[in-house]
């Protein structure tokens, strides 16, 4: 006789093999579920997603390039410079006889970047600098956060200008300036955040495992940093995106012939009173949907990972 | 709470003399000088004019003099384009200004922003609230170099009810805008710390315990509710006292209001290092004397914080 080879083991097999695991929800999937649930971030996603259409498939239709100079029109650009279809400037003439459409593509495009990798760099700094000065502790952590603190204290937008003018305007710069002040603030939640986690179960567990304190900074703490830093950084965007045109503004951002949003900003601010609003309006437009949609995805990521601080 | 105002002192002043040292390094490392131009001078009138300046000194000996000078006599030298001005008149012509502008934009920034954040959140959920969450995120995406020609191209070029620029000791009419486009954005932000912080203060036990023993709503929301959700929001305002002051560049930029801000920036751009030096030293002291005034309200605002 074979053991167990009773009917009614034979029907709990089946039942076993057949049954359907439930399957496990992480958190990142719990996020995404709230994160779609919430109707002002996915229209935020929309409208951005349709902007940033814009800005890769917008040349196609362009008759102008951002250089080219439209001589016969460039002189009196108030009344003939106007957004118009028929002469093919969608969005009218900038000061200087150019196609504002083929610019405000160019500027959405560099300001969009500015946000993203000067965030990045903020990330990456303010990540790392966080950990270390959190996870070491001590006298280490005190001299750490003590330089942090000092150079909070500095008006941020004075550190860009001086970092600015005295090393000179560059792309490089303008990153790494935003970078550098970007980071402070990050750093200081990232610590806080590891300062909490090094004393739970699981980080004790795996030192009594003999994991090694690096690896336990890299698998154990960080990935449970993501949730703080990815929100955090979401709100960092357009914070970069204010202060890249915040510097272009004062004329030491990017430097001709490319552009941003704030320097066509500032550019169309000093011509306003000439009758071409245009030159302001619709670079402005941009510049607030962007900033507008980037505050409503960060609020939804916040709600989305953090759910308890609603 | 002396022990701790003290210590908080002594932590205050070593950062801003590292302030001073840093800053002072920075501009002095930086490429070009005031006096580099196109046609440059004959060296014997660079040695000249820089003799007169102390730049001939070492470094050491000039950071010195700079130092005793500004602990000893609260002078922080002569302007390096201005022959006639030195920094301290630069600064007493602007700061005024600066500050004037500054403070009403943060009593607006503040008083607008704390009542639309507490009516909205005491309307949770409704259209009031609605309207304000969206007002507050509309003004936030509205700093002040977009306001600034947004006001002018509506009142003054399509209106005509504002003049367009100038500071005309202060008038009114001079003052609107100004204050308006610098306090927009931080209006926001308050509306919704000031929303966020009231709806967790108006979900949490003691005030339920409050309703529960039957006291009316306003004191509720006034004797009980206000305190414990003005912390987050202190903590924010000094940072944006700050922001305020240092955030005028614009202000005086679009309307020539002849504030600090316009100073700092000029000097900034025709390298006239000791006016870029002092106002920078000028604004960082000012940071860190409210920081230190905000960690104290803090402390008032809040029992539990230990000394």
């Amino acid at each position: 006789m074979v053991f167990g080879s009773s009917q009614r083991a034979a029907a709990v097999a089946d039942d076993v093999t057949d049954a359907i695991p439930v399957r496990g929800r992480s958190l990142l999937k719990d996020a995404q579920i709230r994160f779609v649930q919430n109707k002002a971030a996915m229209a935020s996603v929309f409208v951005l997603g349709l902007i940033i259409l814009f800005v890769v498939i917008g040349p196609l239709f362009a008759q102008w390039s951002n250089e080219e100079i439209d001589w016969d029109r460039m002189g009196d650009i108030a009344r003939e410079g106007a957004p118009s279809l028929a002469n093919g400037h969608f969005f009218g003439l900038d000061e200087l006889g150019r196609d504002l459409y083929a610019r405000v593509i160019q500027a959405t495009r560099t300001s969009l970047l500015v946000g993203l990798v000067g965030a990045a760099t903020a990330l990456i700094i303010g990540t790392a600098y966080g950990l270390v000065a959190g996870y070491v502790g001590g006298r280490v952590d005190s001299a750490m956060m003590r330089f942090v603190d000092i150079l909070l204290a500095i008006p941020l937008t004075l550190i860009i200008i001086l970092l600015l003018v005295i090393a000179g305007r560059s792309f490089f710069m303008l990153f790494v300036s935003l970078g550098a002040v970007g980071w402070l603030t990050m750093s200081r939640i990232v610590r806080a955040q590891t300062l909490s986690l090094k004393t739970r179960e699981f980080i004790e567990a795996a030192r009594a495992a003999g994991v090694s304190e690096v690896k336990i900074m890299l698998r154990h703490i960080l990935p449970n940093l993501i949730g703080v830093v990815i929100v955090y950084s979401s709100l960092l965007v357009p914070e970069m995106i204010l202060a890249e045109s915040f510097i272009s503004f004062l004329g030491l951002g990017i430097s001709e012939p490319y552009t941003s949003l704030g320097k066509l900003i500032s550019e169309g601010a000093g011509t306003m009173a000439y009758g071409t609003t245009w030159q302001l309006l619709i670079p402005l437009s941009f510049y607030v949907a962007i900033i507008i949609t980037m505050f409503f995805i960060g609020d939804g990521l916040r709600d989305a990972l953090d759910p308890k601080d609603r | 709470m002396i022990s701790y105002i003290i210590r908080r002192l002594l932590i205050a002043i070593p950062t801003i003399l590292i302030l001073i040292v840093a800053s002072f390094f920075l501009i002095h490392f930086a490429p070009g000088g005031p006096f580099t131009s196109e046609r440059p001078l004959p060296p014997q009138v660079l040695a000249n004019i820089e003799a007169r300046y102390g730049l001939d000194q070492p470094l050491w000996k000039q950071l010195w003099d700079y130092l005793t000078n500004i602990v000893l006599h609260f002078d922080f030298g002569p302007s390096f384009k201005f022959k006639d001005r030195d920094v301290n008149d630069i600064i007493a012509q602007g700061f005024p200004i600066s500050l004037t502008y500054g403070s009403l934009a943060f009593i607006a920034a503040s008083v607008v922003g704390i009542v639309l954040g507490v009516v909205a959140a005491i309307r949770h959920n409704s259209w009031i609230d609605y309207a304000a969450v969206s007002m507050g995120i509309g003004a936030q995406a509205l700093p002040n170099f977009i306001m600034g020609p947004i006001l002018i191209l509506v009142f003054t070029l399509w209106l005509g009810w504002l003049p367009g620029g100038g500071w005309n000791g202060g008038q009114w009419q001079y003052l609107i805008m100004p204050v308006i486009a610098l306090s927009t954005s931080y209006m926001g932000n308050i509306a919704r710390l000031t929303r966020s912080s009231m709806l967790e203060v108006l979900n949490s036990n003691f005030i339920r315990t409050a309703r529960a023993k039957g006291l009316p709503t306003r004191s509720v929301i006034w004797r009980h509710a206000m305190k414990p959700m003005l912390l987050p929001v202190v903590s924010y305002l000094g940072p944006v006292f700050v922001y305020v002051l240092t955030g005028s560049v614009f202000v005086d930029l679009y309307f020539s209001t002849g504030g600090l801000g316009q100073a700092y920036v000029g000097s900034a751009l025709s390298r006239d290092y000791a006016v870029l030096l002092g106002v920078t030293i000028l604004y960082g002291s000012l940071t860190v004397v409210v920081n230190l005034i905000t960690d104290l309200a803090y402390a008032w605002f809040d029992p539990k914080i230990r000394y």
